[in-house]
Order: C-alpha cells, then sequence, then structure tokens
C-alpha cells in the first residue's frame, strides 16, 4: 500500500497567540512549532498498515521553510520520505487541498490520510476537499480503521457528537484522524538519525499554477472579548456554596 | 438571480438538533431570499412542525437517502442546487455538518467558513462571518469570494427565535441513485442514552484531576443532576479512563458553550480554556487560589471541592425546590 499523509505544521497549543497590531496575522517570534496534534494520528496509522501490509508511506507539506522540522519529525517517526509545497505566505484551506490533492496525483496512492483538523485555523476543510478534488470517498473523524486489502475496502469508525458510525467504503479514499485513533510512536534516536537522510523533494507553490482568487479571506484577527472580573468566595464551604447558589440566582440569573 | 438562503442539516427519527432552529433564525436575519431547508432520511418530512415554526419559507425531503453518504449526499446536492435558489448555504458544525459541508464546498467551488459564532449580510447582500482561530484564542472576520457562500454555524452561540410560516414543500429529485454511493454508514452507535451532548448543554459540570479517583465522579453526577447539567471533563482524567473520552473537553476535545461552565478541581491549563471560552458564565471550584482558572472565572470558590461539592447540590435542591 502507499499511503500519503499530509502534515501540517501548527503553533504548539501551549502558545500564547499574539495578534499583530494591523490585524493581519500573528506574531511568529518565540513560536515553538510542532506537528498539528491530529496529524500524528495520522502518520502513526499510516506507519501501522504499512507495517502490517507493507508498501510505503509519503509526508505531503505546505509551508515556508522552518517546516521542514516537522517533516523531518515525520520522518523521523518512520515515514519513508517527503514532498514539500514551499511557500512564504499565508494559505487558505481550499489552496491548501488543490495544492496538496496537485501533489498526491503526481505520486499516486493507495490511501491518503490526514488529521481531522488542523488546530490553528481549525477549518477541518483540507481532508474532504482533497478527496472531492480527486473523486475519491471520504471518512472523516476516524477513531478506529480496518484496511480489507483482498477486496480494497474500508471499515471505519467516526466519532458523532454522543454517538459512533461505522463507515464502509472502496479505497484508494480520504481518512481524517481523530485522537483515540491510536497512541502515536516517539522518535528513536537512530530513527532520528535516519531521517536526516531521507529524500525531501521541493516543489514550489507557483509551479503547481494554482487559480490565483483564493475562495476565503480573512478580513482581519482579533482579540475575543475579555472576561470581566471574577467574584471570588473563601472561607466556610457551606456559607461559599450558599453565597454562590444566590449570586447566580440573583445577579447572574442563570439558575 | 440566486438569492435565497439554503439550511442542510440532519436528522434523526424527526428529530432535529436546537442548532437547526438556530441556524434558521440566523439564516432570517440575513434578510435574503427564501429560506429553504433541506434534510434526508426516513422520517424527514416529520421535522415539518419544527420547520414551521421556526420560519423556514420552503422545505425538500430527500427521504429515499436512507444511509448518509458524504460522496452521495454532495452529488445530489450539487445536482439539485440551481432549483433551489441560494446562493448562501448553512450547515451545522458538527460532526455530520463538517463532513459533508468541507466536501460540497470543493465540489460546487464555493468556499466554506467553518464553525462560524456570528453571521451578518453587508449592503451589498454579502455575508461577513466571524469564527474563531487558535481554538478560540483569536477571532477572524471572513468573506467568502466565491459567487455561491458556505458557513457552518457553531451549536449554541445564536438564539433560535420562533417564527411561525407555512412551508411550502418543494418537489426537488436528484437522479442521483443510493446504489452509487461508495462510503456508507451501515451503522449507528448510541453513547449512554439520556445523557446530555456536551456541545449543546445549556449547563455542564466538569471535573479534573482535582476530583482524584474515578468514585468521585458521583459528586459531579449529582450535582449535574440537581442542574439538569452534562458532565464533562479536562483531558487527564479522560486519559486516565476515569470518565469516558467523550467527556473530554478543550482544545483537542470538545469545544463547548454553555451558559454556565462549572470547573471542578480543573487547573485551567491554555489548551482546556480553549474548549470552554464561548462559555457565558464560568465557574471554578478549586482549592488553589493562584490556579490559573479564576482569572477567566465569572464566580469562584477557594476551598476543597470535596467539602464545597455537596453543599451546592444540596443548595441548587432547595432553590428548585423553592421554584
Ligand atoms: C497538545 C496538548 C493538547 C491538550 N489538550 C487538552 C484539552 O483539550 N483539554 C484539556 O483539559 N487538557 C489538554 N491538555 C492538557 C493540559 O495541558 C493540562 O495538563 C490539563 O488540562 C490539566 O488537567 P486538570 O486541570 O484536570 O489537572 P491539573 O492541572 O492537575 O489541575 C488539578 C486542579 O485541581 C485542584 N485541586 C486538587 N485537589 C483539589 C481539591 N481537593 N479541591 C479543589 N481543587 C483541587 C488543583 O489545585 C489543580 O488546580 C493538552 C496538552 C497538550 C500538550
Amino acid at each position: 500500500m502507499k499511503i500519503l499523509v499530509t502534515v501540517k505544521q501548527v503553533p504548539d497549543t501551549a502558545t500564547k497567540i499574539q495578534i499583530r497590531a494591523d490585524g493581519q496575522g500573528i506574531h511568529e517570534e518565540g513560536i515553538k512549532w510542532v506537528i498539528n496534534p491530529y496529524d500524528e494520528f495520522a502518520i502513526e496509522e499510516a506507519l501501522r498498515i504499512k507495517e502490517k501490509h507493507g508498501g510505503e508511506v509519503v509526508v505531503l507539506a505546505l509551508g515556508p521553510s522552518r517546516v521542514e522540522e516537522a517533516v523531518r519529525q515525520s520522518l523521523a517517526m518512520g515515514a519513508d520520505r517527503a514532498v514539500i509545497v514551499t511557500t512564504e505566505g499565508s494559505v487558505e484551506p481550499a489552496t491548501a487541498a488543490h495544492a496538496l490533492a496537485a501533489i498526491c496525483q503526481q505520486e499516486g496512492f493507495d490511501l491518503i490520510i490526514t488529521g481531522k483538523q488542523a488546530v490553528d485555523d481549525d477549518s477541518a476543510q483540507v481532508g474532504p476537499m482533497i478527496a472531492a478534488g480527486l473523486g475519491l470517498p471520504q471518512v472523516t473523524v476516524v477513531i478506529h480503521l480496518e484496511v480489507d486489502e483482498a477486496s480494497k475496502r474500508l471499515r471505519a469508525e467516526r466519532e458523532l457528537e454522543g454517538a459512533s458510525e461505522i463507515v464502509e467504503l472502496p479505497y484508494p479514499a480520504v481518512v481524517t484522524a481523530q485522537r483515540g485513533l491510536n497512541e502515536p510512536r516517539y522518535p528513536t534516536l537512530p530513527n532520528i538519525m535516519k531521517a536526516k537522510k531521507k529524500e525531501v523533494r521541493r516543489v514550489t507553490l507557483e509551479s503547481l499554477s494554482l487559480p490565483a482568487q483564493p475562495w476565503v479571506t480573512v478580513n482581519r484577527l482579533f482579540e475575543p472579548p475579555t472576561r470581566p472580573e471574577p467574584t471570588i468566595l473563601s472561607g466556610d464551604p457551606a456559607e461559599t456554596a450558599k453565597e454562590l447558589v444566590r449570586l447566580l440566582h440573583n445577579q447572574a440569573k442563570v439558575l | 438571480m440566486a438569492n435565497g438562503v439554503l439550511v442542510i442539516f440532519d436528522q434523526n427519527a424527526g428529530d432535529i438538533r436546537h442548532v437547526v432552529l438556530e441556524m434558521l433564525t440566523v439564516a432570517r436575519s440575513l434578510g435574503k431570499g427564501p429560506v429553504t431547508a433541506l434534510t434526508f432520511g426516513t422520517d424527514a418530512a416529520k421535522t415539518l412542525p419544527k420547520l414551521a415554526e421556526y420560519g423556514a419559507d420552503r422545505a425538500v425531503f430527500w427521504e429515499s437517502y436512507t444511509q448518509y453518504s458524504s460522496d452521495g449526499f454532495s452529488a445530489a446536492i450539487a445536482q439539485s442546487f440551481p432549483q433551489f435558489d441560494a446562493d448562501v448555504i448553512l450547515f451545522p458544525a458538527n460532526a455530520w455538518g463538517k463532513d459533508l459541508s468541507a466536501r460540497l464546498s470543493e465540489v460546487l467551488g464555493a468556499g466554506l467558513a467553518t464553525d462560524c459564532l456570528h453571521l451578518e449580510a453587508e449592503a451589498s447582500g454579502r455575508v461577513k462571518a466571524i469564527r474563531p482561530v487558535y481554538a478560540g484564542k483569536a477571532l477572524a472576520e471572513v468573506v467568502i469570494n466565491t459567487p455561491v457562500q458556505m458557513f457552518s454555524l457553531r451549536p449554541n452561540i445564536n438564539a433560535a427565535e420562533v417564527h411561525h410560516v407555512n412551508p411550502e414543500v418543494l418537489d426537488i429529485a436528484p437522479s442521483v441513485d443510493p446504489a452509487t454511493f461508495q462510503a456508507v454508514v451501515v451503522e449507528r452507535k448510541e453513547a449512554q442514552t439520556g445523557t446530555i451532548e456536551l456541545t449543546e448543554a445549556d449547563i455542564i459540570v466538569s471535573g479534573g484531576r482535582g476530583m482524584k479517583a474515578p468514585e468521585n465522579f458521583q459528586l459531579l453526577d449529582a450535582l449535574a443532576a440537581a442542574l439538569g447539567a452534562a458532565v464533562g471533563s479536562s483531558r487527564p482524567v479522560a486519559d486516565e479512563g476515569w470518565v469516558p473520552h467523550s467527556y473530554h473537553i478543550g482544545q483537542t476535545g470538545k469545544v463547548v458553550s454553555p451558559t454556565v461552565y462549572f470547573a471542578i478541581g480543573i487547573s485551567g491549563a491554555i489548551q482546556h480554556l480553549a474548549g470552554i471560552s464561548g462559555s457565558k458564565y464560568i465557574v471554578a471550584v478549586n482549592n488553589d487560589p493562584e490556579a490559573p482558572i479564576f482569572k477567566v472565572a465569572n464566580y469562584g470558590i477557594v476551598g476543597d471541592l470535596f467539602e464545597v461539592v455537596p453543599r451546592l447540590t444540596e443548595e441548587i435542591k432547595a432553590l428548585k425546590a423553592q421554584q
């Protein structure tokens, strides 16, 4: 099986986000960049499928030169090689999906796995858009995946609100990974060394000649409303409990 | 030119989620052309009374599409799309809506803004959206540049307002045959019945590592029962298996927007706060006065949760008994 995994580099989830004064992005100084957490589940699942069925795992990434770090980490987890679509500007979901779909087509594949969403712009669009663009079926937010090579079919469990559902589909297909799918491995030292020598192909975004007009434009970023000063009670548990219920009832009027 | 709003949603045995009513209200607030509701499957037509109550001008029921298929449904919607007279499409930002909307976006060549908090029509009739990015640590004002504009709406943020109409049921029948669907749902597993879904809950009682042991969640179950609330948790206690994974709230779990969020024995790590910033009121109980949760709380009690929570439950029961 040839499996392609898309990997995005995002700010660590512990990052305090600071918006630029012009609202056109965030300050990147001091940010610790990591692999999008959901993409780690995607890489792990691809590696497990390869370990069981044989084949190749190729990582696809898109972004400025710093993304090489996330790509090398993916290779250190065990992916075989990588393709990076290079671009300095920020890229909206449709453009990212179209660029990655173009690389998928160049590469050929049996399966494409992405994270269920990237934790920076939280759009959850790229996986399904690649699928639709390439005319492939999709299953998203997957917490369990079975591959049947004989029938070339997948059976996946996907998470819903308060429920889950089983989806069956033929592959080639696109699967998006949710927390719970697996427990991603840590790279071992020998694999970190090996990863340095693995092949990384670079393709510029411009060379893919995608339409220039973005589908979605971010006019500006701004701070969420600040929360009001808190009322903090301390002392006797019975008294504070009573006072809290009184405040919620009379002041906030929510009980 | 098409100028209506198409509201697409899932239903289960004729029941629809509250977010659908919120979507209908938002759709009307845009002041555009007719609001058309589209839903699928057996019992789709049973949603009609609710659609009438919340202002859907027109309704379309595709009852022969009994099994959800992202590729099948998006192909059918795309084929029928010109008949809906719409240039705005709304979806719920739940697992179902995110799956279908992103695929349909590519199929229609229409830009999509995911998980919107607020939509507003501009003078031009185009729609401006506010959506969270970086797990709500920032908000983005976005516009769609394609002729058709798509949005998914986060549950529990917008009000649902009654607006009685008499919807016209349209007979629009796509020729896409279910036999050609590729990815098909073959089975649905419900989690525990009778529990309130966190993303739709009005009040949430949530416990963290301060709960010390799984059996102590009984304290929170009792408080939640008194309040009519749902129970959630921080990530570590779900990872430990003290509670099901579906309880996990935060940046890598569920994002919730209740009226009141009780954080009990939760420190308030940035990843947890990311999942609760849409709460109208945050109430914290923690024995550490320096816990970061107090910086975002509206109300807090500094104290031992094992002493405070049972008393809170009693006080709430007493209040409810009076009401
Ligand atoms: C990539 C990544 C993603 C993450 N995503 C999430 C996420 O989505 N959601 C999430 O929740 N976390 C997430 N985390 C973990 C997060 O960083 C914190 O570790 C976690 O939220 C802490 O959980 P907690 O508040 O329950 O535990 P702790 O931080 O240990 O806090 C326990 C609190 O209980 C209080 N306490 C103890 N005993 C008592 C008592 N008797 N009475 C009253 N108070 C008491 C303590 O004072 C303390 O404040 C993520 C971490 C990473 C690295």
